[in-house]
């Protein structure tokens, strides 16, 4: 009997660690990874050998993340790792391929989707200025490149993201004008008992918290409206603060994003059923606990299914793997099983609070207006959204693109998708679940169109 | 010309020659293109759909506003590639072929 | 508790061909119940290239495109909306002897419907348009062809249609069409509509309702596969295909270019439908033999969509052969976009007239009384 094909679509903590229980298993994975180098974003890797000491990068998480960047290379003989691979179609048992040699295909029996997360992004006044980037943009540049956004650069999260940013900025030597957290610091001292279920990564957090204090850098909570002014480039930011008064701080970047979201067309294009989070106000693919979709075969881990941080990719990832492994009539060790259940039932406590200190701060879009940009790529504003609502019976999102353009450009709505429901539920005064989700088309990334004839 | 970008880390790695609208830069193996660009320039792009310039915002691939065109007439997104000699970038000059 | 509609004309499928209906006969003065499964104007009327052609066609589709030319012109007028039409000329490029030969020949044969076809050689071309690749050798422009945006059309007349009092439903599949007596009764899950007349143009659905009154037809799936770049700096100035149908493409004003060619995979009963990897890379590279300036540019999103096509490759528009006061108006096969506002004026004309100024005897739906059927025949309904 032939084995079992089985792929693995990405190379952070969720797919290196289910890579590695299928080949102690005794299967040969194939890992395909957009990125060079395996580590996902947590664990980004700079380019070549950098000279830079692996604590720098990554602080508290350097014995984490160099585990990581390890395992596929301590398993080539089991491990079929192929790095620079950019998966852009699933459709049937068959992956559509960008690859340094052109167009190929990769057959599968099975199927592990470790996509991993992008930033989760509201449109606020000037977000389209250069000197704009994400939170996590903002923290790659530094890990992947050991650069600054700018010289004095204001921060703004709705996440644990924000204070480790901050700290990391700062101890960089780079001046941090502000550090602006929109939700209200009163939900994170209600958590603070809840989030003892990880009290670890609870300590992490205070930790980067006191040292900011410590540094005097100017940090806000609840934080209720920004706006970045620059004349072609950021120059300032503006804000309100919980008491409704404004700031002005001069400034030459910005780092804003608002949590995360899952990078989920390839689920999508496989036919996974999505389920709409209330909480998160966010869909995501829908996944059982040992981490199979909806789509026999077809199994899911880490942010790229549902936000859960690195430590929570790791067990995922492994805990998919051996639900697989079970699929096929594997034996699996039942205590390993067990272990990894609770693990993950300690983490999904400790991330249920998490959510709760930091909610998905939807008040920003209150007060946005007609001219706002909501979509980057095809630069289209709010106003259009809201005509084509209130004019053109507009009512579902994927309607709301095939009139105004929004989620067409080169992204497909990965950075305006989230934004442009929440703007749309509003404008018809529906819930955001009833208004739906942009749907996946390949390519799930821009690929050369010179790919077609075999270049 | 002072870029949006400011170099905070020593890393070792050889110079590497590019040139932005025909003008010579250095940049570092090791150097993304939008880190090789921005620590120049404050954009990347003229933005096709109204004023103003583009100089990446996600810097992972995602977002897709990082893509630079190069003089020999190939596309690429910055934030994923690396510098390699003698890359020539147009960002002024985005003309047809 | 079934709502119940009673109505002049009751319209099945509202793609641009019944939403025009719609609008022409509410100005005739009847009253109209519009059925539609999903979206108005989101099936194949949405999914298409978007050419804007009377070159090219089957002859006898010639007079109606000749007469829905004109009402482009007039379109965003009517539907108060920018549907984006451009008459960018379209230009059909041949690539041997033989295919100019093609050219020139169909360039006599419309020279009888009264349209007028530019014949170009390649010296003429390549001053025109440098851009074209070395293997064109000589094309046809139909200088007042153009293209618009399909994702506009449909529902902009959808709207106009409910301005002037159409009843239009969403999310209103049909499940059973019948008559009894003097008239028909068309039902889905929630409405019982009771006309005097019936107007099937329900695309890739309309075999099912021909079929619920007898009338099998060899109406198959055709998905076509479709390509966007991203925005580029515009230069392809004309609207292009080439002889054989193979590869054909735009370019927007905004800067994308679209390209079509070859099939993707559908299913006609869940209305799934892909693109196919084999067809999309053939396309790219189609595309960039013909334009190799496109070849720095990437394509960021791929989609298709279910068609109807007749084995004939022209559209069934008439009377039913079988049941009084039912009318068809189908099987578009890859073009019914540019005659879709003329087909929705000839459908009123059948209603109110009987019959239509435009010449209709190709369409005929006898033309298929002894085919075979082309799939099982669908339960003619639920019963309440």
């Amino acid at each position: 009997m032939t084995e079992p094909i089985v792929v693995i679509v990405g190379a952070g903590p969720a797919g290196v660690r289910a890579a590695e229980a299928l080949a102690h298993a005794g299967l040969r994975p194939i890992v395909l990874d957009e990125a060079a180098r395996p580590g996902g974003q947590i664990y980004r890797q700079p380019p070549g050998a950098s000279g830079r000491v692996s604590t720098d990068i990554y602080g508290f998480d350097a014995k984490k993340a160099t585990a990581i960047h390890r395992v596929l290379s301590d398993h080539t003989d089991r491990i079929d790792h192929r790095p620079d691979t950019l998966v852009w179609n699933v459709f049937g048992p068959k992956l559509d391929l960008l690859t340094a040699d052109g167009y190929r295909e990769q057959p599968f029996d099975h199927l592990i989707l470790a996509t991993g997360a992008m930033d989760r992004v509201l449109p606020f006044p000037g977000w389209t200025l250069p000197g704009v980037f994400t939170l996590g943009g903002a923290q790659v540049a530094l890990k992947a490149q050991g650069v600054s956004i700018g010289r004095r650069v204001a921060l703004v999260g709705a996440g644990p993201l924000l204070p480790l940013v901050t700290h990391q900025y700062a101890k960089a030597g780079v001046s941090v004008v502000a550090a602006l957290d929109v939700t209200a610091f009163g939900s994170k001292l209600a958590q603070a008992p809840r989030m003892l279920a990880s009290a670890g990564t609870l300590a992490k957090g205070l930790w980067y918290t006191a040292r900011n204090r410590l540094r005097r850098l100017d940090v806000r909570y609840g934080v209720r409206s920004i706006r970045v002014e620059g004349d072609g480039r950021v120059e300032a930011l503006r804000w309100r603060d919980a008491a409704g008064h404004e700031h002005r701080v001069d400034c030459d970047a910005v780092g804003a994003s608002f949590g995360l979201r899952p990078e989920a067309q390839l689920a999508d294009l496989a036919g996974c059923r999505f389920v709409f989070d209330v909480d998160a106000r966010q869909w995501m693919p829908e996944r059982s606990a040992e981490g199979r979709s909806s789509v026999p075969g077809i199994y899911l881990a880490g942010d790229g299914a549902r936000i859960g941080g690195a430590d929570v990719a790791e067990l995922q990832g492994r805990r998919t793997a051996l639900a697989l492994l079970e699929d096929l009539g594997r034996a699996v060790d039942r205590r390993e099983l067990l272990r990894l259940d609770r693990g993950l039932a300690r983490q999904a406590r400790f991330r249920r609070a998490l959510d709760a200190a930091y909610p998905y701060p939807s008040h920003l879009l209150d007060a946005v207006g007609d001219d706002e940009i909501v979509c980057r790529c095809e630069g289209i504003t709010v106003g259009a959204l809201r005509q084509a609502a209130h004019e053109r019976d507009a009512r579902e999102i994927n309607r709301t693109k095939a009139f105004t353009r929004i989620g067409m450009g080169r992204c497909q709505g990965r950075v305006c998708g989230e934004a442009a429901a929440e703007l749309l539920a509003r404008a018809c005064d529906s819930d955001l679940e009833r208004v739906g989700r942009l749907r996946g088309q390949a390519p799930v990334k821009p690929i050369p169109i010179v790919v077609g004839s075999g270049a | 010309m002072a870029g949006l970008f400011q170099r905070t880390t020593k890393r070792s790695g050889a110079n590497v020659g590019l040139t932005i609208d025909g003008e010579a830069i250095e940049a570092q193996a090791g150097d993304l293109l939008i880190t090789a660009i921005l620590l120049h320039r404050t954009s990347l792009r003229r933005f096709e759909f109204g004023d103003g310039q583009r100089a990446g915002f996600c810097m992972m691939a995602a977002c897709q506003d990082c893509w630079v065109r190069l003089a020999d007439g190939r596309r690429v997104r910055a934030c994923s590639t690396l510098v390699a000699p003698g890359m020539a970038v147009l960002i002024e000059g985005d003309g047809v072929d | 508790m079934t709502e119940r509609l009673r109505v002049d004309v009751a319209i099945v499928g509202g793609g641009i061909a019944g939403c025009a209906a719609a609008v022409a006969l509410r100005e005739a003065g009847l009253t109209v119940a519009l059925l539609e499964k999903a979206l108005c104007g989101a099936g194949a009327s949405g999914v298409n290239f978007g050419g804007v052609r009377q070159q090219g066609r089957n002859l006898a589709e010639l007079p109606l495109a000749r007469r829905a030319r004109p009402l482009w012109d007039q379109l965003n007028e009517r539907l108060g909306e920018d549907v984006e039409f451009e008459a960018s000329g379209h230009l059909k490029l041949a690539r041997s002897d033989g295919e100019t030969a093609q050219l020139e020949r169909h360039a006599r044969d419309v020279a009888e419907h009264g349209l007028r076809l530019e014949l170009l050689g390649a010296a003429a071309l390549r001053a025109e348009l440098p851009w074209l690749g070395h293997d064109v050798v000589g094309a046809s422009l139909c200088a007042e062809d153009g293209h618009a945006n399909p994702r506009l059309v449909g529902p902009a007349f959808a709207r106009l249609a409910r301005r002037l009092g159409a009843d239009v439903r969403e999310h209103a599949a049909v499940l059973s069409a019948m008559r009894g007596g003097d008239e028909f009764e068309t039902r889905t899950a929630d409405l019982a509509v009771h006309s005097r007349y019936l107007v099937n143009c329900a695309g890739i659905g309309a075999g099912r309702i021909a079929a619920a009154f007898g009338e099998d037809v060899p109406l198959q799936p055709l998905v076509p596969n479709m390509l966007v770049t991203e925005p580029l700096p515009f230069f392809i100035s004309r609207s292009i295909g080439v002889c054989g149908g193979g590869i054909y493409l735009r370019q927007i004003a905004r800067g994308n270019a679209i390209l079509g060619g070859g099939g993707g995979w559908g299913d006609a009963d869940s209305n799934h439908s892909r693109p196919l990897t084999g067809s999309s890379l053939a396309a790219m590279a189609n595309a960039i033999a013909i334009v190799p300036a496109l070849a720095g540019a990437h394509v960021i999103r791929s989609w298709t969509g279910i068609d109807g096509k007749m084995p004939d490759l022209i559209p069934v528009i008439g009377r039913s052969r079988t049941t009084p006061n039912l009318i068809h108006a189908f099987g578009f096969s890859g073009h019914g976009f540019q005659l879709g506002p003329v087909v929705g004026e000839i459908i009123a004309e059948l209603v109110t007239q009987g019959r239509s100024v435009s010449p209709l005897e190709p369409f005929s739906i006898d033309r298929f009384a002894n085919a075979a059927p082309a799939s099982q025949p669908i339960d003619v309904g639920i019963e309440e």
